[in-house]
């Protein structure tokens, strides 16, 4: 294959200043130059998160019919979860580190899940994936139970079911949040900050 | 389904074996319904069974709060020969809920009757296994009858989302 | 060397017996617990499994872990607003809860739901049927250990949830069937992907067939696993494939054909032993003559109207409610309060992908249901899932519960 004569002097180039830094023979703003372009600095969390937030193993907890579009983003060809490192979906809670809660959760079941998601082991996460298990949803009444009651959530992901492309939005999210980059809400964004209503003071 | 006139056959063949079984039946927008005395349950489907109704499709309850007797158990009844569909009903009051189990007869009746037990308090007599089935096994209540309450979490309003978060 | 010898004798004293365990001797039997948390993809079903040795001896499933009060929640909503509330019971088979709903209450109303919906809706069952099985056919894979297919059966399921989208906007639990028929007609465009979706359809069936078929574990870890009789079957409330593995034609689509059925050519796929391969097979040639029926309905699709046009039951349309003051009422009554439905009862039946799925309805002259109860077929297949397993090795009990095909949201409603 031809490489062409500009990329061999860029690299010719580069090679030489990266000699010249190792032989101290660069001065500051040359040296300042080299160290913008050739070498990331960041904190020991943001890395360790970006590493994290690039491997997550979600666990096999689908419920009721939000699995199926859990699934849809596990194992078809269109939306899929391998693009993000996500697709190793783990059977046991020890091996996991998040938990989709895909479905309505009711009285029966949520000791279970209490169970299961206190068997996983830290850090975790919860996302807590359709209507039902966020706010009880089309079902507001004694059988159900919302999934923040009884443990920490930290996304929720809206829908009935959501779409597989609104799940991954929720995925997105929370992998902001892994790697400590979570963007701010909507009150700093638009600059609200101050409007909410106070209730009974 | 039969019509009017074939479930009219079915009632008179019915009273002729025994009297007092049937207390009622009817044939309403291609429904057609016998009801009849809850303490005669067996017999009346061991003949529909012998008839032609060999598959029961489905056992369920019904509370038709306030008319009393209040709980309703209905059977529903297949032939697939003449691919005829004919409902048993028969109402039992609170005070006294309990009828004979169709399971001997039936062994696909096992889930649905622990159902209707679960749901509504009715009590099979006879059933292998009698306890709650969707409900946890210690819930106190049941829940389909119609004075049971709904339910659920409140729907948060301005008015009403201050006291709300005390009680999580 | 003494050990040596030792260790020849004791070799050669042990008689190598190839006879099940339990002949004879007494084994413990052990109960161990398949968690409501599982690694197979059937949702939340809790099984006490009495074990001896390696052999099953008795299965008990405990339900409940999916109960969501679907029956109570619908009593308390009108007749129209508790259609999504019971659409999201089996919820592989949507269609068909609503179809079966809204049946019953066209029964219960006496109403006459025109022949393009009918056809439409002929259309939409069919094609959701389609996706069940595809989605049963990839998770059976899954759960015999083979993990290829589901991502082909996913694909497929992407191409039925893209045809749901164009009709009526969203991919599951629809809301396109109404009370007198569909809530929109199809849109351009819906007619050529369809036929595009037929077309290429029937190659990707046989592909799937020859990725069980041609494979020699499979087929031997199918056949004659998991038979249960006729008798036992229709003893136990089993209808749908289940049934007609064993060799029983019931189908209620051909024995009490329902929104225009009989207009339709098509046959009914039987097997003969009852075990898992003729679950298998009938299923996957259910595939065939879905999309034949399909086809017809596509080809023979009638102009007219989608909906019924009883004003005092079906939501007039939107155009009028700027110049008629008559539709700008029933519009508002029908929003707010609801159609009433005359005092009654009615039992209506249809075939869904896993068997017979009626709903009980019960109206006493008010606006909204005063019972409604589904009779879901996987939780009367459930209880056949006993006598398949029983005197079985363990490992074809995972077989045999993945092709029943249980969907835990109709079993415990």
């Amino acid at each position: 294959m031809e490489v062409k004569r500009e990329q061999v002097d860029e690299f010719r180039i580069r090679q030489l200043r990266a000699r010249d830094m190792l032989r101290n023979d660069l001065s500051d703003d040359e040296l300042e130059k080299y160290v913008e372009q050739a070498v990331v600095t960041t904190t020991l969390e943001k890395a360790i998160g970006w590493a994290q937030g690039n491997s997550i193993y979600p666990m096999t907890f689908g419920l009721a019919c939000c699995s199926i579009e859990m699934m849809a983003i596990a194992s078809s060809p269109r939306v899929d979860l391998a693009r993000f490192g996500w697709e190793a979906f783990r059977a046991s809670p020890r091996q996991a580190d998040l938990i989709i809660l895909a479905g309505r959760i009711s009285t029966k079941m949520a000791p279970i899940i209490r169970r299961v998601y206190d068997q996983m082991l830290e850090p975790k996460f919860a996302i807590s994936m359709g209507a039902c298990c966020s706010s009880l949803g089309v079902y507001n009444n004694y059988a159900l139970i919302p999934a923040d009651k009884f443990m920490p959530v930290d996304v929720y992901v809206p829908g009935c079911p959501p779409r597989p492309e609104a799940l991954v939005n929720g995925i997105l999210k929370l992998r902001e949040k892994i790697q400590h980059n979570a963007k701010p809400g909507w009150r700093e964004r638009y600059d609200a900050v101050g409007t909410e209503e106070v209730v009974g003071a | 389904m039969p019509d009017a006139a074939g479930l009219d056959l079915i009632a008179e063949q019915l009273t002729a074996v025994d009297d007092a079984c049937l207390t009622g039946h009817g044939f309403d927008r291609g429904h057609a319904e016998l009801q009849i005395d809850p303490a005669k349950n067996i017999q009346v489907l061991q003949w529909l069974q012998q008839r032609g109704f060999t598959f029961l499709a489905s056992v369920h309850g019904v509370d038709y709060y306030p008319h009393e007797p209040r709980l309703g158990v209905v059977y529903e009844l297949l032939d697939m020969q003449t691919v005829d569909r004919v409902s048993v009903k028969a109402r039992v009051s609170t005070a006294a809920p309990e009828i004979d189990s169709a399971v001997p007869i039936w062994p696909g009746a096992n889930a649905d009757e622990r159902e209707v037990y679960d749901m509504f308090g009715v009590i099979f007599v006879g059933h292998p296994d009698l306890r709650r089935i969707l409900m946890p096994e210690d819930y106190e209540g049941f829940p389909q009858r119609r004075d049971f309450p709904i339910g659920g979490e409140p729907v948060l309003f301005t008015h009403n989302e201050h006291g709300y978060g005390e009680d999580r | 060397m003494s050990t040596v010898s030792d260790y020849r004798r004791h070799e050669e004293s042990v008689t190598y017996s190839s006879e099940l365990s339990g002949s004879g001797e007494s084994h413990e039997l052990l109960t161990i617990n398949f968690g409501p948390v599982h690694p197979s993809t059937h949702g939340v079903l809790r099984l006490y499994a009495t074990l001896e040795g390696e052999i099953v001896r008795d299965i008990q499933p405990v339900i409940g872990y999916l109960h969501t009060g679907i029956e109570k929640t619908a009593e308390d909503k009108s007749y129209w607003k508790a259609i999504p509330v019971v659409e999201r019971m089996d919820y592989l088979s949507y269609y068909f809860n609503a179809m079966a709903y809204c049946g019953a209450v066209e029964q219960l109303l006496e109403l006459e739901v025109p022949k393009r919906a009918q056809y439409l809706r002929v259309i939409h069952l069919e094609l959701d049927r389609l996706m069940s099985h595809m989605i049963w056919i990839g998770t059976f894979a899954l759960d015999l250990g083979a993990i290829s297919p589901i991502f082909y059966c996913f694909r497929q399921r992407e191409l039925l949830l893209d045809l749901f989208e164009m009709s009526s906007g969203q991919r599951m639990h629809t809301r396109y069937f109404q009370v007198g028929g569909v809530a929109e007609d199809i849109p351009q465009g819906f007619r050529q992907k369809l036929q595009q979706y037929l077309d290429q359809a029937p190659a990707v069936f046989d592909m799937l067939a020859d990725l069980f078929e041609n494979n020699e574990i499979v087929l031997q870890r199918l056949r004659n696993v998991g038979a249960i009789s006729q008798q036992t079957a229709l003893d136990l409330g089993v209808t749908g494939p289940l049934l007609r593995a064993t060799g029983n034609p019931w189908d209620l689509r051909k024995a009490a054909p329902y929104s225009s059925y009989d207009d339709f050519d098509f046959k009914i796929p039987v097997g003969t032993v009852g075990d898992n391969y003729d679950r298998f097979r009938v299923r996957h040639a259910e595939l065939y003559e879905s999309v034949k029926i399909i086809q017809q309905a596509l080809d023979g699709l009638p102009d007219g109207p989608y909906i019924a046009d009883d004003r005092k039951v079906v939501l007039p349309p939107r155009h009028e409610l700027a110049t008629s003051m008559e539709a700008l009422i029933h519009h508002f009554k029908l929003v707010t309060e609801g159609f009433r439905v005359p005092e009654g009862e009615s039992y209506y039946p249809v075939e869904s992908p896993r068997g017979e799925l009626g709903c009980f309805v019960r109206a006493d002259g008010s606006a909204k249901p005063a019972r409604v109860h589904m009779r879901d077929p996987s939780f009367h297949n459930l209880q056949a899932l006993a006598p398949m397993v029983r005197d079985g090795y363990l490992a074809d009990f995972i077989a045999t519960l993945a092709a029943l095909d249980p969907i835990i949201g109709g079993v415990d409603r």
